[in-house]
């Protein structure tokens, strides 16, 4: 086991105006880690989500990555150009719309190329070999390399926008609701890549969702948070098989067995 | 002593049903209870008095109110109800193995890749580990026709099979079985029964749920009794 977390949130909280988002959330992240972050819509999950990928400054508390050259860093510290690259290089960011996180007027292959390009690869054989293999890991065949994803399913696109993001081998991948919107067998197969790519690269991921499913699936371990608080913490199985809180249980309860 | 696998003190467990008008149910108090390696272990009692509870705490799947769970884990000791999530995945890796009574199936994975799985978790190369589960399977009468299906349309002796292939595939020193024979027929329980055997022999700490007495008393040294709880007057 390593030594050093690769993410440390500490005491961090975020407000609307007087209403709290987030409040006093607390919570080391290891390398190869997968947390499942889970409650209803409001709970404050996706505000939290923000605030981790340097995109929502917190009011307080502070967002600590271990970064390559100097240990673990406040990521609201550092200067706008070296978060840029930290997000270009070191982080991955899988949006519920991948129309957020993809850019449909352009080729699938030149998605997945714009992020080996931004860190460096200017060799066109080489980025178009590395897009044939990404299209190929997230199952979209190769001869779709020239379309635009507009012409993509809902469930290609998101396939789509996780190669877009891992090409770069990030270490960090933060994931707001991977699955939501989908067909529940599109859901299933897209899971299941999920689960297979995350364990073979040793990524680290954030997942944030309403669906206990995923976490079940994905989730090394969980968060479980209600109106901006964390109400229960613990390992997956832990806390969807024996939940504590009175909110947890409720939430378990309530999924209907199919 | 060395040759302790496991050692359970002053184990408490209730159960608090928050959203069924807030009912405690108490399941066991002061529990302690020691496993050494080599041998295997029946947990006893009536239904409902908490073995399979006590199981899931020797897991980390449950959690527990009072005590320790402490587990041989590469040369330490883990205390499996106090420790922090990755160091219980750590001894469920590698040191803990744990065959439920149902397999949860995973759409799409088919049932070579579950048996496979532990061993490539441990690092073993992709095909060395199929080839493994390959001959798991096959010891265990999982016709090779299913070998690359998921398992959600197999029976459930078929599914129970292919769950104690995964459960046994990667040798883990201290293993726990939840009623590994209870969807299987004559010929494939001596099966398990001889797997058991094996693996005791080789010095693995084994603690299980057996409600066939037969298969019980093939593979036990003793029985642990689990005392239905009494509210103290």
């Amino acid at each position: 086991m390593s030594e050093q977390p690769l993410l440390r949130v500490e005491q961090l909280s975020r407000y609307y105006g007087a209403r709290p988002a987030c409040v006093d959330v607390t919570f080391d992240l290891w390398p190869g880690e997968v947390m499942g972050v889970v409650g209803e819509s409001g709970s404050g999950k996706t505000t939290l989500l923000n605030c981790l990928s340097a995109r929502l400054k917190p009011d307080s508390g502070r967002v600590l990555y271990d970064t390559r050259h100097h240990g673990l860093t406040d990521i609201y510290g550092m200067s706008e150009a070296e978060r840029r690259l930290l997000m270009r290089t070191d982080w991955g960011l899988v949006h519920q719309n991948p129309r957020d996180g993809l850019r449909l007027s352009v080729s699938a292959g030149a998605n997945i190329g714009e992020r080996l390009m931004a860190v460096g690869a200017r060799h066109y054989g080489n980025i178009r070999q590395e897009a044939v293999s990404w299209l190929g890991r997230v199952e979209i065949d190769e001869e779709r390399i020239d379309d635009q994803p507009r012409a993509f399913s809902g469930g290609m696109q998101q396939r789509l926008q996780i190669a877009r993001n891992l090409v770069t081998k990030p270490r960090i991948v933060f994931m707001d609701e991977p699955t939501g919107g989908l067909d529940v067998s599109v859901q299933a197969r897209l899971l299941d890549l999920l689960r297979e790519l995350v364990s073979q690269l040793g990524l680290s991921v954030v997942v944030v969702t309403h669906d206990l499913a995923v976490v079940r699936l994905l989730a090394h371990r969980l968060m479980v948070m209600r109106q901006g608080r964390v109400v229960e913490t613990g390992l997956t199985d832990q806390v969807l098989d024996d939940p504590q809180h009175p909110y947890t249980q409720l939430l378990v309860s309530s999924v209907l067995q199919a | 002593m060395n040759d302790i696998a496991i050692e359970v003190g002053g184990l408490a467990k209730q159960f608090r049903l928050h959203t069924q008008g807030d009912v405690a149910i108490e399941v066991f108090r002061n529990l302690d209870f020691q496993v050494r390696f080599g041998e295997c272990v029946a947990l006893h009692g009536p239904s409902g008095c908490g073995k399979s509870t006590l199981l899931r705490a020797l897991y980390a799947n449950y959690t527990v109110g009072a005590g320790s769970i402490r587990v041989r884990h590469c040369g330490a000791w883990v205390d499996m109800a106090n420790a922090e999530p990755r160091a219980v995945l750590s001894v469920r890796r590698h040191s803990m193995g744990y065959v439920s009574q149902f397999l949860r199936v995973i759409p799409r994975v088919p049932a070579l890749e579950i048996v496979a799985e532990p061993l490539r978790l441990h690092g073993i190369d992709a095909a060395w580990a199929r080839e493994r589960a390959s001959a798991m399977l096959a010891r265990l009468n999982v016709p090779e026709r299913l070998w690359n299906l998921a398992p959600a349309t197999f029976s459930g002796g078929e599914q129970q099979r292919v769950n104690i292939a995964r459960g046994f595939i990667a040798e883990m020193p201290i293993l726990l079985l939840d009623e590994p024979t209870a969807a299987l027929d004559a010929a494939n329980r001596a099966i398990v029964a001889d797997l058991i055997l094996e693996r005791k022999a080789a010095g693995t700490a084994i603690v299980g749920i057996f409600h066939d007495a037969e298969i019980r008393e093939q593979v036990c040294d003793r029985m642990f009794e689990i005392e239905p709880f009494k509210v103290a007057a």
